[in-house]
Formats: C-alpha cells, sequence, structure tokens
C-alpha cells in the first residue's frame, strides 16, 4: 500500500544492502529488556552444560588466554536499525568447545545471562566461527550497555540473539523458547527472511 | 505455531489527529478488527513510497486496552526524523495506514498480578504509561501506583489534565511531574532531573516499597533511571523498560 506524500528521508546508500524493513542507524542504540546488570569481573566465569553436565567453565582470565577471533559485520536489531562494518574481537564458540575438547554436539542451545535474560539458537548456527564471546568493540572494551563485559555475538541473526552479559550455554536436544521468544518473537531471527515475529 | 499468535500487516485508518504539545501529536488509528492488547504493547507502523521503499517503525499504545478497535498512538517529532515528521507533516483523518502488531510482552503491566507499581516516563515515554494507568483507573485498580514524569517544558506534560484528574480521584495514584528545562515561575513542582531522593520521597508517602517497576523514555533516560530503581534495591526482574531513542 503506498502512502501518499511519502518519499523517505533515510535513503542512504549503503556499502551493502541492508535487510528488509531495516534502516542504517550510524550510532550504536541500546536496546534491552531491564536494567544493566552489574557484573564482577573478579568472580565471573561462563560455562557450557551437555546433557546436564558441565562441559567446561572458564574465567575471565582463561577466556582471554584462548585464540582470539576478530569480526568485522554489519549489525540488524529487531526494532529496525542496522549498523554497518562494525568490529569485534572475542572467542569463537568453536575454540571453545576444542579447548573443553567437546565434538560439536547438535540441536539447539540456550543461551543464559546475568539479569535472567535468556535466548536460543541452533546449535550449527554458533559453529565454524559464525559465533563468538565477545569481549572487544571497535578495539575497546564492550561497554556493560552494550553487553560488556562477554556478550554471545552471532551477527547472521538479529541481535536479540547475540545475548548480553552471557555466562552459559546449554545444549539441548530441542528447541525451547527463550525470553523474547516466548513473548511472540521468531524462533530463528534471520533478518534477510525479515523473521521478526512468531508466523513471519 | 499457532496461527492467533501470527501477526500480518493490516491497514489501520486514521479516524482522529489531535495536537498534544508543540513536538507530539496523538493519533487514533482504527484497526480493521481486534483491538485486544496489553496495556506497554507497540504496534509496528509501516510506510511505503511510490517507488516501493519502505520505512518501519514502533510506537507504542497510548489507549487503554479494552473492547475497542480504535487505539490511540502518540509520535514525538523527531528533527529529520523519517517516520515521525511524516506523521506530523502528511497524515490526516481518513489515511490509511499498515501497521502489525499488538507486539511485545515483557514491558507489560497487569492489573491482576501488581500489588504496587512505580512508573517512570520520560517525555514521549509517557506514551505506554499512560496506557498501563488508563487501564489501571478504568478497571478500578487501586494498588499503590507512583508516576514520576520527567519533561523539558511544561508544554511538555502530555495528558495533564487527565493525570491531574487521576489522581485527583484515585487516593492510591500520586502523580509527580517535573520540569528539568525552563520551568515557569508559576509551577510550584519539581524542577531537577529525577535523582533517588526524588524516588525516595515519592516512596516515603506512599508507604510501600513497589513491587514492580516500568520505566519509559529515551536511552539514556532509561539506563540511568533503571540503575537508580537497582540503587534503591529493587531486583533486576523487577525493573521492566522501554527504550524510544538512541
Ligand atoms: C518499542 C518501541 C516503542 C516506541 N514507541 C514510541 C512512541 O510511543 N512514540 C514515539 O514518538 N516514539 C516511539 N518509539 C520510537 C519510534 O519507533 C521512532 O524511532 C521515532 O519515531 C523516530 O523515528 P523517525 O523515523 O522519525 O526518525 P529516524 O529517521 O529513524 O531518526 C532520525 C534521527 O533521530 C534520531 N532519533 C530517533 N529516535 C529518536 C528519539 N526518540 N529521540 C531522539 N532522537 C531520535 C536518530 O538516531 C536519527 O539520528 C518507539 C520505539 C520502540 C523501539
Amino acid at each position: 500500500m503506498i502512502n501518499d506524500n511519502f518519499f523517505g528521508r533515510r535513503r542512504s546508500t549503503p556499502t551493502r544492502p541492508v535487510p528488509p524493513g531495516q534502516y542504517l542507524e550510524d550510532g550504536f542504540p541500546v536496546l534491552s529488556a531491564g536494567p544493566t546488570p552489574r557484573v564482577d569481573i573478579s568472580t565471573w566465569d561462563f560455562s557450557i552444560e551437555i546433557a546436564g553436565e558441565i562441559a567446561g567453565t572458564w574465567s575471565w582470565k582463561s577466556l582471554n588466554s584462548l585464540e582470539q577471533t576478530d569480526m568485522h559485520t554489519d549489525i540488524h536489531c529487531v526494532t529496525k536499525w542496522s549498523k554497518q562494518d562494525t568490529n569485534w574481537r572475542g572467542v569463537a564458540i568453536d575454540t571453545l568447545l576444542a579447548d573443553a575438547q567437546i565434538s560439536p554436539p547438535d540441536g539447539y542451545v540456550m543461551a543464559y545471562c546475568d539479569g535472567g535474560y535468556t535466548t536460543n539458537v541452533p546449535a550449527k548456527d554458533l559453529m565454524d566461527g559464525k559465533g563468538i564471546l565477545a569481549h572487544t568493540y571497535e578495539n575497546e572494551p564492550l561497554p556493560a550497555e552494550h553487553g560488556g563485559p562477554v556478550r554471545l555475538f552471532i551477527p547472521h541473526l538479529y541481535l536479540w540473539k547475540s545475548a548480553k552479559w552471557i555466562r552459559r550455554l546449554r545444549f539441548m536436544e530441542k528447541d525451547e523458547p527463550g525470553f523474547w521468544e516466548g513473548y511472540g518473537y521468531h524462533m530463528y531471527g534471520d533478518p534477510w527472511l525479515e523473521q521478526r515475529y512468531t508466523g513471519d | 505455531m499457532p496461527s492467533q499468535r501470527e501477526k500480518p500487516w493490516r491497514v489501520a485508518t486514521v479516524t482522529a489527529v489531535k495536537i498534544a504539545s508543540t513536538r507530539v501529536k496523538l493519533f487514533t488509528l482504527e484497526l480493521p478488527s481486534g483491538g485486544n492488547f496489553k496495556a506497554g504493547q507497540h504496534y509496528d507502523v509501516r510506510l511505503t513510497a511510490p517507488d516501493g521503499y519502505q520505512a518501519q517503525r514502533s510506537y507504542s499504545l497510548a489507549s487503554s486496552p479494552g473492547d475497542t478497535n480504535l487505539i490511540e498512538i502518540a509520535i514525538e517529532l523527531i528533527d529529520n526524523g523519517e517516520v515521525s515528521s511524516y506523521f506530523h507533516d502528511s497524515v490526516e483523518p481518513g489515511q490509511r495506514i499498515e501497521i502489525r502488531g499488538p507486539i511485545g510482552g515483557h514491558f507489560t503491566w497487569k492489573p491482576s498480578h501488581t500489588k504496587s507499581s512505580i512508573f517512570i516516563a520520560g517525555g514521549s515515554g509517557i506514551a505506554p504509561i499512560i496506557s498501563m494507568l488508563r487501564h489501571r483507573y478504568a478497571v478500578k485498580n487501586n494498588s499503590p501506583a507512583v508516576l514520576l514524569f520527567s519533561v523539558r517544558t511544561e508544554d511538555d506534560i502530555l495528558y495533564r489534565e487527565e493525570l491531574e484528574s487521576m489522581s485527583d480521584n484515585d487516593p492510591s495514584l500520586q502523580v509527580i511531574t517535573t520540569i528539568t528545562r525552563g520551568a515557569s515561575k508559576d509551577w510550584i513542582g519539581n524542577t531537577r532531573r529525577i535523582d533517588r531522593n526524588m524516588i525516595d520521597s515519592a516512596l516515603v508517602n506512599t508507604g510501600v516499597t513497589p513491587e514492580s517497576a516500568y520505566v519509559c523514555g529515551g536511552s539514556g533516560f532509561v539506563e540511568s533511571m533503571a540503575n537508580t530503581l537497582l540503587d534503591i534495591g529493587l531486583d533486576f526482574k523487577q525493573i521492566h523498560i522501554e527504550r524510544f531513542g538512541p
């Protein structure tokens, strides 16, 4: 349906196309459902849980001692903004699994965070360099309001899947909804297919 | 997936446009059917140019949930804003707009689940909160409630008369407005940004620790209010936030 007199003011010419329904943002808006948690890095740890067992735990120090992975990528928030050419550093989920000597499980993963946030993703979307635990954004420590000290980062999905303040990944056989997914947001969240809400 | 959860694009008709302040207009939209929603939810709006270019934005429902297919949204004019300026400059009664919703579920207020609430709004962030307060008033919920409303100027006090009349008629509701820039000499209310002191004294007056907090406005405002609520001892899970802008 065409809206009379609407021509659009934000037709920038992006370096690359943006997904449908998205507009380009220069800033970095903050989105979260609750306050920014106060995370103490000296007691912070991250763990991976498989079949009810903790398969690996990393402190802030041990996370930093692993091989670091850089990502140069575009990001897409379900609230309609996209940002191009952002730079992230962290540890690939592949690296963590290798460090714990775990072969990549199939199925799905639930991410758990400080503050109680959760989100679900298929396990394969975290493998082969597609998912990292990010702690650095544009060469600076990731700011707390953007998920620091450490957030999950899976930029090929809408940003709500890149869980801020991550503490644990639980591998599971069947898919389950996380926080937003339980409120009608899409179980997968591919921005290129505009999978914002259930049924999209 | 249950199909009633799907959110197809639908066409709504604008039935009224009202100037609420220098920067905010209220738009009443008539949905083709079913106006059911929870106070605090929003709709997505989609505009399409003749060449197919589209823009989508979210707008909170300001009206009270109820048995009607009329909804109200309050849109603040953002300088050079693509969608807000279109609404302000070009949208008139009779016009049709594509919408989908209602969307969201965390930032919602339900009378049955709430013992006491604190609402904190910055500017147009009052939109989903007036929906909650209207709903609360309509269902005669008298759980203790405080609204702290921060605006720049007196002109920005949206829903002023309605808020005054609600709090006059409902002793369980306390409304505190603060004008952070350029309050006139006649203004007898607060003139500073909402701080811990202001929240503390509001809560002392109501005599209850709030069970849930709802904060809405610009991102910086929301961040600082949520932090202050953590400082006064609210638990992370009690604080619900909605951010409108960068
Ligand atoms: C869940 C949700 C609910 C919302 N509910 C409402 C509502 O009830 N009423 C309402 O007016 N808005 C609401 N918003 C904001 C709204 O979706 C738009 O972002 C806003 O109208 C600006 O869109 P625009 O196209 O006019 O500006 P854009 O063209 O997107 O932006 C123009 C410039 O203004 C900046 N900007 C964008 N938004 C703001 C802002 N709020 N304050 C200051 N600068 C800004 C941008 O960064 C950009 O630089 C809501 C947002 C969300 C995510």
